[in-house]
């Protein structure tokens, strides 16, 4: 009886000690929208660093993720969430999913991109909405490419533009956005009016019209809304290798439309210290250095290194459409409902 | 006892409430609780004075716009679909010819293609430099296309009548093939013309799948999302879409939620009109074998026929698809030599992306889910289908026959939201688990398997029954001899829907996933989603290989026959 006492205890001290060694790896739980990607060794060194187990939960689009990290955060569904743009930016924090962490690796980015200044959303990468064209077209039917919004509405440009409908996709909010901050709130539907003169042709969604209507896919129109990387992402992911891109974007004053996306740590986290430990690895140039490739985003931290394909095809505007999240937020409805009603009845 | 007084109850040995308990316990916890937990926490965001602000808006011309769209549209779109689908189950029904069964199994193929990859095919084909219009302003020298497809309410229709048609197919046609040709025979030699005997014999008897597959299509339709939004265009909305606009978009949840609710009420009178006309028209046939009544093609006449339906349906239904598989082995360069450079592709994973997955990995985690959701929906459906097939249904039958329904009316951005805020504490802590996603396959996919199978169910003779419980038999070897036998092949048609549903994918897009293991349609959206030629390219191949599969799936069902009709 004694004996197997001792036993007993004995079994469940080695047990009890099993389950207390340190090498059992933490659990953080990182939710993002289904646009997320990221280099397997990058996710790995932290892991090892840290002794953690990274897991990725996939949540929908970039409005359907904010939304679940809205509905949810009484009983959050990760420690860590990436992925809200500037232009939900004031849903999340208006719902007040994030708390407040002010990163040492913000000094190594530019202020522009930290929009919040309650530093509850961080900000990690960035890509502007453009318009691109394909250069062949305009070669071959010796007209100048676009330069400006001006020249899309010019009758040389007629039925040559595809744009995407503000109210389904985030590309065309984007780019009514742009208009917005061109012409101001009493001109741009003068613009449209005059673009629909014109013959633009509006589709629901970014994947229609790159791929349907543009015709560097094989649709008719030489001109869309896409976005600043779309020229260098030719390049890369081409069938066969080319030397040049076929395809470039627009980067005069104004006419593209930047969107900056971040991350923050989702209020009552039981692992604070390993989710700033994680934003920090996201900010720092490990992490940003491998964003580009995987996720066709750019890098905010001065010291991240672009690949040489980008440096060379990539045009990044000097100055983009100057809307703030509060002023999108506020407006986005009225907008879209007069564009709605001034372009599409 | 009871047995014998009254034969026409050959079920009542099982109670009713026995046969529901499953697929009513499946559906409170997976449907009603958490519809009920999203509108509640969507209601409770109104504030003050927002209540006029949700009446406003709601009785405004936008709404009532899309309200009277969605079901024109559904409406018409059905009616193209049975035009379509009635002289092809006719044909699938009642001849047998050669290459049927490839020719079926093909019909199947556009239920489980994702709706961007569809678009693909119908811009490849009918779009402004689609074959069709290169042909035609080639032939007719026009400097413009002719045709006006894409962003058209034609597109529309046509998209619907491309996925739906195979439900008509098989829900009439099985039912069809199972008719016996002696009434019509009787009815030609009594001196009816063919249509009067198609009018008064074969349509009337036909009523009971004709009205369920109706009612399936018309569903689909009027919860129509990305068809309406990818191939339609800006300018046309159904509530599925306002839902989608209004939740993500402008995040009013409490209008979501209303739409949400409006959508359901309307599927709820459907249904509830469905269950009372079929509770007329649902009776025992004198069934028979398919050897007897499928003839081969021929007669010239028959010959003529069926070779234009046939044609009609190859390029109708398989030429856009045709188009992509076309577009996964061609160059960028037009004119350059098919390459297999996209598959290639697949198979690589060049930036060493932690969620890059091989396509044998996703058409593991598809055929998965697919085949869960077939269980799942067969086990709970089968049950119900039992319960709704006899004659006497008790009061929970006829409440609890249209609200099985509704799961395929209800949006799907608002039940994944429901997912999330109910399913969140032990013991159903299931917003993160994978499970949830067979789960929410199988709430679109019991509907199917319940109509499918009631119709089959319904019309077995008690005679039959009756005389085998006379002869000794028991209720256990009467379902094992009698019913199982009689409608193996209705049992085959919806575990066919099950299974293509979840290939499909519906709806699923808006639960919550890891991204390590994504099902084939993800991954194909998340090819398209990038720039650049092999990007787009490898995700035509992936469609492609998501074609062939399901090909191949449904030669396996159609060669695999559980207990056909036997000769009696």
């Amino acid at each position: 009886m004694k004996r197997t006492g001792i036993l007993l205890a004995g079994l469940v001290f080695l047990m009890s000690a099993c389950k207390a060694t340190p090498e059992e790896p933490r659990v953080l739980t990182v939710m993002t929208h289904d646009s997320f990607a990221v280099s397997e060794s990058v996710v790995a060194f932290f892991e090892t660093q840290n002794n953690v187990d990274v897991q990725f939960l996939e949540v929908g689009d970039t409005g359907t993720a904010v939304n679940k990290a809205a509905l949810s955060k009484e009983n959050p569904l990760a420690d860590v969430f990436y992925g809200v743009d500037n232009t939900f930016l004031s849903r999340a924090l208006n719902e007040d999913i994030f708390e407040v962490y002010q990163s040492p690796i913000l000094k190594e980015i530019d202020p522009v991109f930290v929009l919040d200044k309650s530093f509850r959303a961080l900000p990690v990468d960035f890509g502007d909405v453009c318009l691109n064209y394909q250069k062949s077209y305009f070669i071959e039917n010796n007209l100048a490419a676009p330069d400006s919004l001006e020249d899309l509405i010019d009758p040389n440009y007629e039925g040559l533009l595809t744009v995407q409908n503000p109210a389904t996709s985030s590309p065309g909010l984007a780019f009514l956005m742009t208009t917005i901050g061109y012409y101001g709130e009493d001109g741009y539907l003068e613009y449209w009016d005059k673009l629909v003169a014109n013959g633009v042709n509006i589709v629901n969604d970014w994947e229609t019209a790159y791929y349907s209507a543009f015709s560097q896919a094989g649709g008719t129109d030489p001109i869309v809304v896409s976005y600043g990387s779309s020229p260098p992402f030719e390049v890369l992911f081409a069938e066969e290798p080319l030397d040049d891109a076929p395809t470039a974007a627009v980067t005069s004053p104004g006419t593209c439309f930047r969107q900056i996306e971040f991350v923050g740590i989702l209020n009552g986290t039981p692992n604070r210290e390993l989710a700033e430990k994680w934003i920090d690895y996201m900010l720092s140039p490990e992490f940003q250095e491998d964003i580009p490739l995987n996720m066709y985003v750019f890098p905010v931290n001065d010291n991240a290194v672009l690949e040489e394909t980008f440096r060379k095809y990539l045009e990044v505007p000097e100055v983009t459409a100057d809307i703030s999240p509060d002023m999108i937020a506020a407006n986005r409805e009225k907008w879209i409902n007069d564009w709605t009603e001034a372009v599409l009845r | 006892m009871t047995n014998k007084m009254k034969p026409s109850s050959p079920y009542s040995k099982v109670p009713s409430y026995l046969l529901w308990l499953l697929p009513g316990a499946f559906l409170g916890m997976f449907f009603f609780f958490p519809l009920t937990r999203i509108t509640q926490l969507s209601f409770a965001r109104i504030e003050g004075k927002a209540l006029a602000g949700l009446w406003e808006v709601f009785k405004s011309p936008t709404i009532s716009r899309v309200v009277s769209f969605t079901f024109k549209q559904a409406f018409l779109s059905t009616i193209l679909t049975l035009a379509v689908g009635l002289p092809g189950a006719y044909l699938f029904g009642k001849f047998q010819f050669r290459g049927k069964k490839i020719l079926r199994a093909l019909t199947g193929v556009p239920f489980v293609m994702p709706t961007l990859v569809v678009a693909a095919g119908f811009y490849a084909f009918l779009g402004p430099n689609g074959w069709v219009n290169e042909v035609l302003m080639q032939i007719l020298k026009l400097e413009t296309p002719p045709i006006q497809f894409v962003n058209s309410f034609a597109a529309i229709l046509t998209a619907h009548v491309f996925y739906n048609t195979t439900i008509v197919l098989r829900v009439v046609g099985d039912y069809w093939s199972r008719l016996d040709p002696q009434l019509e025979q009787a009815a030609r030699v009594l001196g009816a013309n063919r249509w009067k005997t198609l009018w008064e014999i074969t349509l009337p008897l036909l009523l009971p799948a004709i009205a369920a597959s109706s009612l399936l299509v018309f569903i689909f339709d009027f919860t129509s999302f990305g068809v309406v939004l990818v191939l339609g265009g800006p300018l046309f909305a159904t509530l599925e879409v306002e839902i989608y606009y209004q939740t993500i978009s402008l995040f009013n949840l409490p209008l979501a939620a209303t739409l949400s609710l409006l959508q359901i009420v309307f599927t709820l009178i459907l249904t509830i009109l469905y269950t009372r006309l079929t509770r007329r028209i649902n009776q025992p046939v004198q069934l028979s074998s398919r050897e007897k009544s499928q003839r081969p093609l021929t007669s010239p006449r028959s010959r003529i026929l069926a070779g234009i339906m046939i044609v009609f349906l190859l390029v109708f239904l398989i030429s856009p698809l045709a188009s992509l598989g076309l577009k996964s082995f061609s160059g960028s360069d037009p004119g350059s030599p098919p390459t297999l450079s996209f598959y290639r592709a697949l198979g690589e994973n060049p930036r060493e992306s932690l969620f890059y997955v091989p396509p044998t990995t996703a058409l593991g985690v598809s055929l998965g889910y697919g085949l869960i959701t077939v269980i799942l929906a067969l086990g709970l459906g089968l049950p119900a289908a039992w319960a709704l097939a006899k004659r006497n249904l008790t009061l929970l039958d006829k409440i609890l026959d249209p609200v099985l329904m509704l799961p395929l009316g209800t949006s799907a951005v608002t039940l994944g939201l429901g997912f999330l805020v109910a399913l969140d504490t032990p013991p159903l802590n299931l917003r993160t688990s994978p499970l949830l996603v067979p789960i929410a396959h199988t709430l679109v996919a019991f509907p199917f398997v319940v109509r499918s199978l009631t119709p089959a169910l319904a019309s077995i003779q008690p005679k039959l029954r009756q005389a085998a419980a006379v002869l000794g038999a028991s209720p256990r070897r009467i379902t094992r001899e009698i019913d199982l036998p009689l409608i193996g092949r209705a049992l085959l048609v919806a575990a066919t829907f099950a299974f293509t549903i979840s290939i499909g994918e519906f709806g699923a897009s808006s639960l919550i996933t890891r991204p390590e293991y994504p099902t084939v349609p993800v991954v194909i959206y998340r090819l398209l989603s990038r720039p650049g030629a092999l990007n787009y390219g490898q995700a035509m191949a992936l469609s492609t290989i998501l074609m062939v599969t399901t090909l191949g799936g449904m030669l396996l069902m159609e060669y695999f026959r559980v207990g056909d009709v036997g000769e009696f």
